[in-house]
């Protein structure tokens, strides 16, 4: 190549450097900054749905009637360590220790175990899966037998689930278990079956404080935009950014 | 199903603190420590092998054959712990038809089957094709009908074709080195990658993983070589045992030095999870992390073939130290494998408690189920010397 | 090229053959239409049955009973929420009867004393508020404002 020949290229070469580089910031201009990886997308189309949760801890009164109502709708072993949904009974002494008590879920009732005059603080806190849009669990699944639906719950395909456990590994908030009978992961579905009728979920129906709302993401007039809008809402251990879709009021700092 | 969960009865009682409902059942036991241990020694073995080959260590020359056949030998069983301990194990195969592009462990058949055929099957191949074409003429019976097969029907032994086993195998030992790297930094990867656990969650578990591997596989070889050696009645070759042990003792160091750096900074920055994580250390991991691992596991053997490195005692005594060495590290390795799958568990995730693990003598993931695992690799190694005795091979491959 | 590779490379590939024929032949049906997964999970998933009906479910026959409910506090609770799943009541209502809760401990799972309770449900000691007696001989669970005797 001539003296020339490569000052002509370079000089191409800066040409379309600067094109594309500018092609870069006008185009950020106009697309507002969105860095969401590793999601599964939200229907840009609103009358599609895109399913979340919320729940109201001041309205928790630990009766666990959701918790008994999710083991009967969904057929789930009734032996203590198998919980799709589970209350846990949170109490924060004057000494700044914390309590945390689940017996059997929350299925038979609590009791407060601290006398009142040592208590600080205390209230129920209701779990269930969060139905992540960034869900760790989906991520880790080597198969493809978890996934996102495109209206946002997470669930498992028993037929194709290997059994491996990865994914139970991978679920921060402790909401997938291995079901004794399938040995295949399982963990709540948001009452699928239910909800693609035009049902409520199993815990919704049968609360009766209404502390647990189902709601469309997707339409601000849905009971979930509007409880999400008149109070201030947290999601469980945000810091690891798992895009949990499940809204909770009254969230303490002490809730893992 | 029964069965499946009458031992979680007795869990129950064990459980301290407060843990999710869920996590009572501790989902990955003995059977997941095993994978992450034997896939360590097959990495290590192979990393000693090709220090001999493409770093030119000529006076482990010795040993070169007898690494790749224990590496070859504990890899093909590496998969079964996993498998076996699946809920599905009839599904495996899906892995491998339907890998989820975004999953740590999704690779790990593709890492596998590329390790196996490319690297490992392929290189000892190369190595003793010569030596199988010979002995495939020479030997009669079912023996001779194995090496007629193993020949793959190549039996030109021109000198230019024997040139090509060389430079082939040499090639592939340099593709060699780095997919053994991947082969176990990636099994740590799977651990370091899950971002809900922050026992596992670091960036230096996959290093961690890797030098651990290398550190308990050259322990094996350096075992296996005095064994094979005692058996045969053959004198140990004292040089290679020595510089052996040096290579153990210096990646020793740096095993130590990577750990180490890792707990400095968790206990540093002192996060989230730091109490649970003190209290785990320092209640159900104690004996196995504290004195298994750390003292008998590691400082012992540092302390000890640190002092060989300065000070030469009789052959004899050498002999001792090595093997009780080898020994203590194979021994320390399988705990730091314990440490990482078991301890990871045992904490809760709300980081309010801790559930309990007890180990079955039987069942599926019981002792003596998988101790078959670390039993068989044995016998297919007596197998693989039988079939392609290192001692008897001809062919040498030049040190390029 | 060397004898060896003419060898081995057709062996290999034969073996990715191989590999790629089963993966044609395994991988199921609707894998990968949507996502990495079977889709015809999702309308698996939708098929099963429900056990509980919903109020509105109770309300084609019922609904003079909820309307009452309605004037009283226990107001919005859902009849299954007490009564337990009403799916097979519904197809079978002759034969298979909700079920009646008895018993102290089953309204104490709301109304027993509690620190952690919210201040809004009424609460009593169960320990000491009549301690013989069943709630429902005297609270009309439906009505809880009023008095059975």
């Amino acid at each position: 190549m001539s003296n020339e020949e490569i000052g002509k290229s370079r000089r191409k070469f800066i040409k379309k450097a600067a094109t594309v580089g500018s092609l870069l910031v006008t185009t950020s201009l106009f697309t507002p900054f969105n860095a969401v990886v590793y999601a599964v997308e939200r229907p840009k189309d609103p009358s599609k749905t895109w399913w979340g949760y919320g729940i109201d801890i001041e309205k928790c009164i630990g009766c666990g009637r959701c918790a008994n109502a999710c083991k009967t709708e969904n057929n789930i072993p009734k032996q203590p360590f198998y919980f799709r949904t589970w209350v846990e009974q949170y109490t924060i002494k004057n000494d700044g220790t914390v309590k945390v008590e689940s017996p059997n879920g929350g299925i038979d009732g609590f009791v407060q175990s601290v006398p009142p005059e040592d208590i600080f603080k205390a209230f129920f806190v209701p779990k269930l899966c969060n139905h992540c849009y960034k869900s760790p669990c989906v991520q880790a699944c080597p198969v493809g037998a978890t996934y996102e639906t495109p209206d946002g719950v997470v669930m498992v395909d028993e037929t194709y689930c290997i059994g491996c456990r990865y994914c139970v590994q991978a679920c921060p908030y402790g909401c997938r278990y291995i079901n004794p009978a399938k040995n295949v992961a399982d963990k709540c579905t948001l009452c699928y079956h239910r909800i693609s009728k035009g049902k409520t979920t199993a815990c919704v129906e049968v609360c009766p404080t209404h502390a647990r709302i189902l709601g469309n993401l997707n339409d601000p007039k849905s009971p979930l935009v509007k409880f999400m809008k008149e109070h201030t809402c947290l999601v469980l251990k945000p810091h690891l950014n798992t895009g949990s879709k499940c809204f909770y009021n009254a969230l303490s700092g002490e809730v893992r | 199903m029964e069965q499946n969960f009458q031992h979680l009865y007795d869990m129950l009682s064990q459980v301290q603190g407060f843990i999710y409902p869920n996590e009572l059942d501790l989902q990955w036991g003995l059977l997941i420590v095993l994978y992450p241990y034997i896939t360590g020694l097959v990495a290590g073995a192979f990393i000693l092998a090709s220090l001999e080959r493409v770093f030119n260590v000529k006076v482990l020359g010795p040993t070169y054959q007898l690494a790749l056949l224990t590496a070859l030998a504990f890899l093909l069983v590496a998969t079964m712990p996993l498998v076996s301990h699946l809920g599905h194990p009839e599904r495996f195969y899906e892995i491998l038809m339907t890998p989820h592009s975004t999953s740590a462990m999704a690779i790990f058949g593709f890492v596998y089957l590329w390790y196996l055929m490319v690297v490992l099957l392929l290189e000892i191949w190369f190595d003793y094709r010569q030596d199988i074409v010979i002995w495939s003429k020479e030997t009669k019976g079912f023996k001779g009908r194995i090496y007629k097969i193993l020949t793959l029907g190549v039996t030109d032994l021109s000198p230019s074709t024997i040139k090509w086993d060389d430079k082939i195998g040499y090639f592939i030992t340099v593709v060699g080195i780095p997919s053994a790297f991947m082969l176990h930094g990636y099994v740590g990867f799977i651990f370091g990658s899950i971002k809900a656990n922050p026992w596992w969650s670091t960036v230096l578990m996959p290093v961690i993983f890797l030098f651990s591997a290398m550190v308990s596989g050259i322990a094996l070889v350096l075992f296996i070589y005095m064994a094979v050696s005692f058996f045969r009645k053959q004198k140990i070759d004292m040089p290679a045992l020595d510089s052996i042990a040096k290579f153990l003792f210096y990646i020793l160091v740096i095993d130590f030095t990577m750990e180490g750096l890792d707990q400095i900074h968790r206990i540093y920055e002192a996060e989230e999870s730091f109490e649970i994580l003190f209290l785990l250390v320092h209640g159900p991991l104690f004996l196995t992390l504290f004195v298994f691992q750390i003292f008998l596991g590691t400082v012992v053997p540092l302390i000890s073939l640190g002092t060989l490195q300065l000070y030469k005692p009789s052959e004899k005594i050498r002999k001792i130290i090595y093997l009780s060495c080898s020994l203590l590290v194979l021994f320390g390795i399988f705990f730091m494998r314990w440490n990482v799958v078991i301890g990871g568990q045992l904490f809760s995730k709300s980081f309010y408690g801790f559930t309990g693990y007890k180990l079955h003598l039987l069942g599926s993931e019981g002792f003596l189920f998988s101790i078959i695992w670390v039993i068989i690799p044995f016998f297919i190694l007596a197998f693989l010397l039988w079939l392609l005795p290192p001692w008897k091979k001809v062919g040498q491959h030049e040190n390029n | 090229m060397p004898p060896q590779l003419k060898r081995l490379i057709p062996l290999f590939a034969i073996f990715i053959f191989l590999f790629l024929a089963a993966r044609s032949f395994l991988v199921p049906k609707s894998f990968g239409e949507q996502g990495h997964y079977r889709f015809n999970s999702i309308a698996e998933n939708k098929e099963k049955a429900m056990i509980y009906a919903g109020k509105e479910a109770c309300d084609d026959c019922h609904s003079d009973r909820i309307q009452e409910m309605e004037t009283d506090l226990h107001k919005g609770i859902s009849c299954e929420t007490c009564h337990g799943p009403g799916s097979a009541h519904i197809a079978n209502p002759d034969s298979i009867k909700p079920m009646i809760p008895k018993g102290r401990d089953f309204c104490g799972m709301c109304h027993s004393l509690n620190p952690s309770r919210s201040k809004l449900v009424h609460q009593v000691d169960l320990k000491e508020h009549n301690v013989t007696e069943n709630c429902i001989e005297c609270h009309n669970p439906h009505l809880p404002c009023q008095m059975k005797k």
